[in-house]
Parts: C-alpha cells; structure tokens; sequence
C-alpha cells in the first residue's frame, strides 16, 4: 500500500485522517484511489475538467512528480506521495 | 486564535529583519485545536522569488515536503506560515489572498519599515473553496 500524506486544510475532507493508504501502481491510480475513498477531496485537488488544480503539486517521495512522467509516474509499496498546496504571496500586485 | 511562544514570534519578526529590504517566508508548526492554532516551532524557508524578493514570495514545495516530514516526527503538523511586507502595511494583499490555499491555517504578516520589525499581524484563511476563501483578522496570543 501506498502512504497520501494530506495537508491540513483538506483533512476535514480525508475524515480528519493525516495519512490515507490506498493500492496503486501509478500516482493517478493513487489518486484516483484517495479521491474514491473520499470524494470531498475531489473539488479541491481537480477542476471540473479533471485537471489537477495548478496550487495543487504532487511529490513522489521528494520529487515533484511534474518533472517526472506526471501523473503516469509509477509508484512502489514503499513510496509516499504528498499533496502540498502552494505557499505564495507578496504586497506586490 | 493563533498561540505562540516569545521567542517564536520574536525569531519570525527578525526573520523579516535579516532578509529586509526583501520579504521573508517561512512555515509555522504545531498543533490546531478547534478555532485555535498553537505554534511550538517555525521553519525558515527560502523565498524563491528572486525575481522580484522585494514584494513576492513563494516558498519550494520540496522545501514544505520536508519541513512537513520533519515535522511529522515531531508530532507537528503544519499550522500556518509567515511572510514579511518591507516597508509596506502588515495587511494582506490581493496577491496574498489570491495564492493562499492553506484553509484553517494562519497567514501572519509582519510590516518591516526601513529594516525594523514593526507590526504583525495575523490571518486566517477561511472559507470552502477558492470562491469564498477570505483572509480574517485573528488575534495572536504571544505566551512569555
């Protein structure tokens, strides 16, 4: 089983839980898995064409999973994926 | 609420102090209660704007992934982040609000005139989506 480690603001929506386990080969199949087990979460990692939202980065252990072959990245056991929201801002306009 | 130490609240003022005129950024760790989050330790992190340091940030997510995991050892979870305004208003802008994605967490600004640490202050992200996110004024308990 593959560990989905889920940020904090989108664990009301994982039923409070950190860390969700799901079997998959592929990161989307992971994320295919989390998004079944807990179908809150979709609307806040997809838009309504199925696109991984742009604030939304995906890592694969420590890489982010953009530089590697996207969501068709292949995934082991062993591996952890985190979901990480973007941290940015800036008086700047 | 946001809860947190001296020394904490002291490092992330001087935090904004060290990078001046340039905005810093870092990560806020602990544990969130109910309305409440309580900081038991905050991580510096780059600002990867170098582009334009002196008016956006933007934080590496491979920097967040490890700070998360660091923290998670700990027994922390992330609560909140920190970023510095040089010589502008410890207020959230626009692009603040635009980019923030962290509902339930702690947005805390600190306005930094001519390199001294003035005012901080702190916000939390509200909302369900990003339709209705809003920045809301939150008090910070500074506990000696």
């Amino acid at each position: 089983m593959t560990k989905i480690h889920i940020p904090t603001p989108l664990r009301q929506y994982s039923d409070k839980q950190p860390t969700v386990e799901v079997q998959a080969g592929t990161v989307a199949e992971a994320l295919s898995g989390l998004v079944s087990k807990h179908p809150d979460l979709r609307r806040h990692l997809y838009t309504e064409d199925g696109k991984l939202r742009s604030f939304v980065n995906v890592y694969l252990n420590d890489e982010d999973v953009r530089y590697l072959q996207k969501e068709a990245t292949a995934i082991k056991d062993s591996d952890t994926i985190s979901i990480v929201p973007s941290i940015a801002g800036g008086w700047g306009n | 609420m946001l809860k947190v130490r001296k020394a904490d609240y002291e490092a992330v003022r001087q935090h904004g102090e060290e990078t001046y005129p340039h905005e810093c950024c870092g990560v806020l760790l602990g544990e969130i209660n109910g309305e409440d989050r309580r900081v038991s330790s905050i991580a510096r992190c780059g600002n990867t704007r170098t582009d334009s340091p002196q008016n956006r940030y933007h934080i590496d997510p491979k920097e967040l992934v490890r700070i998360q995991r660091e923290g998670r050892e700990r027994g922390e979870d992330i609560v909140g982040f920190y970023h510095s305004h040089p010589d502008h208003p410890a207020r959230w802008s626009a692009t603040d609000l635009a980019e923030a994605h962290w509902f339930g967490c702690s947005y805390v600004i600190t306005s930094v005139e001519k390199g001294k640490a003035a005012i901080t202050n702190s916000f939390e992200l509200n909302g369900s989506d990003e339709g209705d996110k809003k920045l809301m004024d939150e008090k910070i308990e500074v506990e000696t």
